[in-house]
């Protein structure tokens, strides 16, 4: 469960500046940023330490003399909701209009923690937001009172602005060179107890939802940043392939050409307009030699990965078996925003834009790439359009940075939408073995072994962009899941991989979202080898309360049991991580067995405090529509080296069409610090609807997607 | 070069292009108009749709001679001043979107619906193509009952 920031000492400092500004050190995750706020904490002594020098490391606050709230966040902003729940943690302790607080993205640092990923932003931010919210609260009052004459106490906050007794106010804003001047604030600098909260808890609509749905809000590819010119790349039909030689004479000549430039990944072509750009690269003529996958093919991948799972440990002598395979194909992160960088690099510095979950690894690779040191390039971190796990790596930064080197211009690169399908990243597949075995109707030894595909460093994958720390699937995946989630008494696990040149990437939910997919189909099939339903064997076996009960609440909630027509049927899965667990309920249309639809989902989270409800809401509908899509429809076929599909046309990501009619989440009370919940919902979600088609249909799934 | 004018969101435009050139690089990269959004440029995810005559199209297989004398609409075209269009409004109020990115290409999809279909069934709901890879789908759909329940 989560680490309970809230009971560790915060410290906050002040940083030198005419306007309150307040900063809070940001660790690299709850273990380890306690030990760096207690060494700085030892080193100044205080918890209000006037800092002249940098804020790199820390989550800075300013209160503007116009009354505006300003956090700068070092993470980024692809549609989970980190900067309205950051903006919710900031208002309630400020006593802040939420409509008054803006969250710009940092630009990359060379310090502190400026990673997005591992579902952690949320829980990573609570403490430090909430304590420097609190401290720039208490200044703003001290310098009220001081202003006015009355003592601290007696003064309210509400609406970004101080209230005195005799009903006299002053904004925040007016008040922020004075509180900047305080040293020695007169009134509690701790945060509000969760009883108080009147922002934190209640579902807020996105701070950037009228942006959205009047068009004003801005992605990379919208920026005129720097006069940068559209720039499309040819690539290989295959995986890895290379130029052998290029004849580009037709496409320079072409009106609104700029620059052809070869490059590692093909051959780029900057323009007017992306039709321009288009234009050229098609006419562009390349002999390619084939990547090093051309003789290769899904048939052999899936033989390959089967041959790599390691053997299952020897079952208790005794037991009976319940024994499955499963396949999952290689998926696509396909997120809406193609991958897009501007990128300005000049013989002396550099300056990109694009959307990061790694923007200090990105700039540290590109300076390295364009042979610049580090301090002279620029990364300025953008909102994405989806990321799914695709922007930990920033492949086309790169690509964009060395583009515009050679051509020696800004440009503005974008993968076009067959680049991103055919050229990765992609979930690798993965082959699972599985074997429960039990005894007087109980499981007494589970065993779980896997092999997935592993980017091999062949052809130089390794240095498109990928990021170092804590994103590449890790060698040994969780096996069985982490948790332990059941009493299903011996666990034991191995896995196995297959080197192959191939770009992958993490994906939403990562491991578990085929590991943990495919257990909890093998705990419905136990259930009924044992002659129990489903949700009843879960419920005696499950480990934790907390995840008896959200499974209890969708069963509920869900009419779990109920009587559906024939071809129609409900299934469940749990899921527990991040601090957090969630169980999902399905029902499924499988009359058409070849056509399913998932009409019915009803998911529960457990996720401790839910900063944002709605916002937490809206992450469980993604990950159910990732499961249903997975499951059902969206994956990658590998033909010769190449990857067939190129478009949402053939990547089969549910449509409205293949989404529930009837979505619901319940969300569980809690006073517990927030776990994390972003990627939470996709084992639990795949594995329900594998499990309900599978009980609509009375076959055994094996090898996903179903209709592939 | 060929010269082509349009009506823009209200306004009369010309613009110089090739006559085979789509209409989402023209209001992009020409006129800087960047609410629709590229997303395959193959008119199958549907991320830049937008209207042209009060019909729903996809300007990346729209070519701009296609468009000459006639009326545009992009999602910045559709709210009336500061008055949110209604179907805006029921995104607003039902907080549909996540990444938002493919949400302007929703808005003006659901909008031509609303048009043609005041009163629009699931099943005339499903019937709508555009992709959200974020999985907003039963936000959308409850937004589009909101508004159409609202106009």
């Amino acid at each position: 469960m989560a680490s309970q920031l809230s009971r560790r000492q915060f410290v906050v400092y002040s940083l030198a500046a005419t306007t309150l500004t307040v900063a809070a050190p940001l660790g690299c995750d709850g273990s380890t940023a306690q030990g760096a706020e207690e060494a700085a904490a030892g080193a100044r002594g205080a918890s209000d330490v006037l800092v002249t020098g940098t804020d790199e490391e820390m989550l800075v606050l300013e209160v503007t003399p116009a009354n505006r709230v300003v956090v700068r966040l070092p993470r980024v902003e692809v549609g989970q909701g980190v900067t309205t729940a950051v903006a919710m943690m900031i208002a309630e302790e400020l006593d802040a209009r939420l409509a008054d607080v803006d969250i710009p993205l940092a630009d990359a640092r060379s310090k502190g923690n400026q990673f997005t990923g591992g579902s952690n932003s949320v829980s990573s931010l609570y403490g430090p937001a909430r304590h420097l919210a609190a401290t720039a609260r208490a200044k703003l009052v001290t310098a009220a009172a001081r202003q006015w004459h009355v003592p601290a106490r007696t003064l309210r906050t509400r609406d970004t602005t101080v209230f005195g007794p005799d009903g006299r106010s002053a904004t925040f804003g007016s008040l922020t060179r004075a509180a900047a001047r305080i040293t020695r604030p007169a009134v509690s600098t701790s945060p509000k107890p969760a009883s108080k909260h009147r922002v934190i808890g209640r579902p807020a609509t996105r701070i950037d939802a009228r942006d959205i749905v009047t068009g004003k809000a801005k992605y990379t590819g919208d920026l005129t940043a720097a006069g940068a010119r559209p720039t499309v790349v040819a690539r290989p039909p295959t995986i890895g392939g290379k130029v052998v030689s290029v004849d580009s004479q037709a496409a320079r000549a072409m009106p609104g050409v700029h620059a052809v430039v070869r490059i590692d990944g093909g051959v780029a072509v900057v323009a007017e307009t992306f039709h321009h750009a288009f234009q050229a690269r098609d006419a562009l003529r390349i002999k390619w030699a084939p990547g090093p996958l051309a003789n290769l093919s899904d048939t052999e991948i899936r033989s390959r990965l089967r041959a790599a799972v390691p053997k299952l440990e020897t079952p208790p002598r005794g037991s009976a078996q319940t024994e499955a395979e499963f396949e999952f194909a290689f998926v696509s992160h396909a997120p809406m925003e193609v991958l897009t960088a501007v990128a300005d690099v000049r013989a002396d510095r550099a300056e990109i834009w694009f959307s990061s979950q790694t923007p200090q690894s990105a700039r540290e690779d590109i300076a390295a790439r364009i042979g610049l040191p580090a301090s002279k390039v620029r990364v300025h971190v953008l909102r994405g359009g989806g990321s799914f796990g695709r922007r930990l790596n920033y492949d086309a930064a790169i690509e964009a940075a060395l583009i515009s080197k050679q051509a020696r211009r800004p440009v503005k690169l974008m993968w076009s939408r067959a680049d991103d399908i055919r050229h990765g990243r992609m979930r690798p597949a993965t082959h699972h073995r599985i074997r429960a075995s039990h005894a007087q109707g109980r499981v007494v030894a589970f065993a779980h072994a896997t092999a997935s595909v592993d980017e091999s460093s062949e052809q130089g994958l390794s240095t498109q962009g990928g990021a170092r720390s804590a994103v590449r699937a890790p060698a040994a995946a969780p096996l069985p899941s982490d948790s332990g989630l059941y009493n299903f008494g011996r666990l034991s696990g191995d896995s196995g991989s297959v080197g192959l040149a191939i770009p992958l990437g993490a994906w939403r939910s990562v491991d578990s979202g085929t590991v943990r997919t495919a257990e909890e189909i093998v705990v419905d099939e136990v259930a009924r080898s044992l002659g129990k339903d489903p949700v009843a064997f879960r419920r005696t076996t499950l480990r934790s309360k907390a995840v008896r009960a959200v499974l209890d609440k969708v069963a509920k909630a869900g009419d779990w049991g109920r009587t559906m027509p024939r071809g129609h049927a409900q299934g469940v899965g749990v899921h527990e991580e991040y601090g957090s667990c969630v169980a999902c309920l399905v029902e499924i249309d499988a009359a058409d067995p070849k056509n399913p639809r998932v009409t019915k989902v009803v998911m529960a989270a457990d996720v401790g405090t839910a900063v944002n409800p709605r916002g937490l809401e809206a992450q469980l509908m993604g990950t159910a529509v990732d499961g249903i899509s997975t499951i059902l429809r969206a994956g990658l076929h590998i033909d010769r080296g190449a990857v067939r599909e190129s478009s949402f046309a053939d990547f089969h990501y549910a449509r409205q069409r293949h989404a529930p009619q009837h979505f619901e989440a319940h969300i569980m009370p809690s006073r517990r610090d927030p776990g994390g919940a972003g990627e939470l919902g996709v084992p639990a979600a795949a594995g329900a609807v594998a499990n309900a088609y599978a009980r609509a249909t009375g076959t055994k799934p094996r090898r996903f997607p179903l209709d592939f | 070069m060929p010269s082509y004018s349009f009506t823009l969101n209200g306004k009369r435009v010309t613009v110089e292009a090739p006559a085979d050139m789509p209409l989402l690089w023209v209001l992009r990269d020409l006129l800087n108009v960047t609410g629709p959004k590229y997303g395959c440029g193959v008119g199958a995810c549907r991320a830049c749709t937008s209207h042209l005559d009060g019909d729903e199209i996809q300007p990346c297989v729209v070519p701009v001679a296609d468009c000459a004398g006639r009326e545009i609409t992009t999602i910045e075209g559709l709210a009336d001043g500061d008055r949110l269009h209604p179907v805006q409004q029921a995104w607003l109020d039902c907080d549909v979107a996540q990444c938002g990115f493919c949400q302007p290409g929703q808005i003006m999809a659901t909008a031509a619906l609303l048009k043609k279909t005041p009163r629009p069934t699931d099943a005339d709901i499903d019937r709508i193509e555009n992709v959200c890879r974020c999985g907003t789908y039963s936000r959308i759909r409850e937004a589009i009952k909101k508004a159409a329940a609202d106009s």
